[in-house]
């Protein structure tokens, strides 16, 4: 293990350098592109044997790794905001070909206006495509994961596409110490590709295909059932990846001083950091507060969500995007999956953070000090309340 | 007369799902002849997803990938990186698609490829329509023609604009081989396939695929209209290497197009004037072509030493 101080960019490039991924196919977009370019320095250096596909598209970055995923190659690639949009139809081939490309997403707010902050919408709105979702706070937690979703995404119990994003700039270009494996140690984590279902040469037989609605339900299924093993699988994964590397990261749901909390704000991403200084501050003032952060947004981890719930009064949701007409994405997920318990906690939620606006600890509190005194509410801009409150001194 | 040549082996099935007719079927059974099994082939959405008959079943004795209609350049490129990344050797790779899937929304993938120089063959068989969606106009669908979104009516008059030229684009890309295909031609377009398979480097076939529905002609007769496609000079046969112009077939004076455009229920409402139009583009892109061939003969001697342009037929009046 080498400890090196780097962004969550190439935090992303190390990960998929330790994989030793076949193929990299990509197209440059801020904020990811420091991804792409050490990706590219890898395979100029020979640290990387790669084929390194440089496209015009990021539709046809995600298919070039979609075609080569069939043939059993390897596959990586890196995207943020309008890219991943652009991408949207391919991402329902990766899942639905069961190709497991992994692929680091760079949250950022999407257009218009042009915004490159971190918001995030982008991966939010490609929520049923099938792909696994992680959100990573640090860029320890980028690195591992990468490597971890190599093996979940390759699991022939699970065969399926993931996305491992990190907030803009918070960690696309902040840099932190990092420890990286030895590459013995990955390859023993994670050997080569055992591809199934793939494109054999020699062998007549047609990966995609077509159906009428006497397999089409059946396709669909498989995909569920696959995607219900997800969490299991990642357990076990976890498990492993801790054996070897000494670090755990807590599976799809952690919390922080959540025993015995009046309220619990629950978060994705970098504002946990933030989140989790503010919890320290109002312990020390005596009052109960607790975090939770989510790293797997898909599959949504219902039963974990269920039972952080059963012990709390008062559940506060941050979403760092927001969906026109409803409650916020992450709030409306926890409020289904609440629904059918005995115990439903007074839910309440915010939107925080949009389009690159600072997480501030000022506004951790204010969240926390509704969920303390306040009625549930839904929908409230945070980020709006907190400006006026300053403004008004 | 000389036997047909061409190789026995068949890796297009029986039970195939083509209309009777069909341009593009006869096109894959001739393609795949030429390149034999160890072929990975890549199909976007286009009349061929369907011909090559559903899950669990496969018309194609090779292996065939799926993909959008638009990605099929990607989706070679990554078949082809996956297959050197993973040190398989003799591989043909080959995207399957057609006028839709390749010169209109298919263009910018298309173009990436030949940008990028990807080892593989790009086909585009040329229905001159959406024909799988029921006959509705694409870029390529000739000037005049009627379908289904370019009636004829009082105000209207079949497609407005002309032909979209896909062979001059993919030129500009410096391919290392594009040719001019037609299954009426099979002789041809076997010996081109030959020569693709050998070569390495972006490769291009413009296939001319009759389409007996789209086209409203009877569906005996496409190998018939095939050759009258070429023989008039509407589907001219030839092809470039390394930027070289060789005109594969010669047979002696151009028909006139009447023959052509009468064949066809597409052309029913031609007045005399568009059928003038029609033989003087004909006859203009003719006339290029000739030049063409001659201005990059790699030998340059005076074009009457290695025989002549064949002369121009004067268009009907």
């Amino acid at each position: 293990m080498s400890r090196i101080v780097i962004s969550g960019n190439y935090a992303q490039s190390y990960a998929a350098l330790l994989a030793r991924v076949d193929v990299v196919s990509a197209y440059p977009i801020t904020p990811q592109t420091s991804t792409v370019e050490k990706l590219a320095d890898f395979v100029a250096s020979g640290k990387l044997t790669a084929q390194y596909i440089k496209v015009e598209s990021e539709h046809s970055a995600l298919q070039v790794c979609v075609s080569a995923s069939a043939l059993g190659a390897r596959t990586y690639t890196a995207t943020s905001s309008q890219g991943l949009l652009l991408m949207h139809e391919l991402l329902h081939w990766a899942s639905g070909l069961r190709a497991p490309i992994i692929m680091g997403v760079v949250n950022r707010a999407v257009a218009p206006p042009w915004n490159i902050g971190a918001d995030h919408t982008d991966t939010i709105s490609q929520r049923d495509t099938g792909w696994i979702q992680f959100y990573a706070e640090s860029n320890q937690e980028v690195l591992d994961t990468v490597l971890m979703a190599f093996r979940l995404a390759e699991d022939p119990e699970v065969r399926l596409p993931v996305m491992v994003t990190e907030d803009a700039f918070y960690l696309s270009h902040t840099v932190e110490p990092v420890d990286v494996p030895e590459q013995r140690e990955v390859d023993l984590f994670l050997p080569h590709r055992d591809a199934r279902a793939v494109l054999v040469p020699g062998v007549p037989s047609r990966v995609g295909s077509f159906t009428g609605p006497d397999h089409y339900v059946e396709f669909r299924r498989e995909l569920a059932r696959a995607t219900d093993r997800v969490i299991p699988t990642l357990l076990k994964v976890e498990e492993e990846y801790g054996r070897i590397t000494h670090r755990y990261h807590g599976g799809p749901l952690t919390t922080y001083r959540v025993e015995d909390a009046d309220a619990v704000l629950l978060t994705m991403g970098t504002a946990a950091t933030t989140a989790r200084s503010v919890v320290d501050e109002m312990r020390a003032e005596g009052r109960k507060v607790g975090l939770a952060k989510l790293r797997l947004f898909r599959p949504f981890p219902t039963d974990l969500v269920r039972r952080l719930a059963s012990d709390v009064d008062r559940l506060g949701v941050m979403d760092r995007s927001f969906t026109f007409g409803a409650q916020g994405p992450v709030e409306t997920e926890v409020a289904a999956a609440l629904y059918p318990t005995p115990h439903r906690p007074a839910l309440s939620g915010y939107f925080a953070g949009i389009g690159g606006r600072d997480v501030t600890p000022g506004e951790v509190r204010r969240m926390f000090e509704a969920l303390l005194h306040g009625t549930p509410t839904e929908n409230r801009w945070i980020d709006l309340e907190e400006q006026e409150a300053r403004a008004h001194g | 007369m000389a036997k047909l040549t061409l190789p026995a082996a068949e890796l297009m099935y029986s039970g195939h799902a083509a209309c009777p007719g069909c341009g593009a079927a006869l096109s894959m059974r001739l393609l795949l002849k030429g390149l034999g099994p160890r072929t990975i082939m890549a199909i976007p959405a286009c009349c061929w997803t369907v011909i090559a008959t559903p899950y669990p079943t496969t018309a194609l004795g090779v292996g065939v990938l799926d993909n959008p209609i638009e990605a099929t350049g990607a989706s070679i490129s990554g078949l082809r990186a996956a297959a050197d990344a993973l040190g398989y050797k003799d591989l043909n790779i080959v995207g399957f698609a057609g006028d839709g899937g390749t010169a209109d929304i298919g263009l910018q993938a298309l173009s990436g490829m030949l940008e990028r120089r990807t080892n593989a063959i790009f086909v585009m068989y040329d229905n001159e329509g959406y024909m799988n969606t029921g006959i509705q106009r694409s870029g390529a669908t000739p000037q005049g023609a009627w379908t289904t979104t370019t009636p004829v009516g009082p105000r209207t008059h079949g497609k407005i604009e002309a032909k979209k030229e896909i062979m001059g684009i993919v030129l500009a890309h410096n391919p290392v081989y594009a040719a001019t295909l037609n299954p009426s031609f099979p002789e041809d377009f076997e010996r081109k396939v030959e020569k693709a398979r050998n070569l390495e480097g972006p490769r291009f076939f413009h296939v001319f695929a009759p389409c007996p529905p789209g086209w409203k002609f009877s569906s005996e007769e496409t190998i018939a209209l095939g050759r009258l496609a070429t023989d008039s000079g509407v589907f001219p046969l030839y092809e470039v290497e390394n930027g070289v112009y060789r005109i594969t077939r010669k047979g002696g004076a151009l028909k006139p197009v009447k023959e052509y455009v009468e064949a066809q229920g597409r052309f029913r409402h031609f007045t005399p004037a568009d059928e003038e139009s029609l033989q003087e583009q004909v006859r203009a892109g003719w006339e290029r072509l000739v030049r063409l061939e001659a201005e990059t003969r790699p030998n340059p001697v005076a074009p009457v030493a290695t025989g002549a342009p064949r002369p121009i037929p004067v268009p009907p009046t």
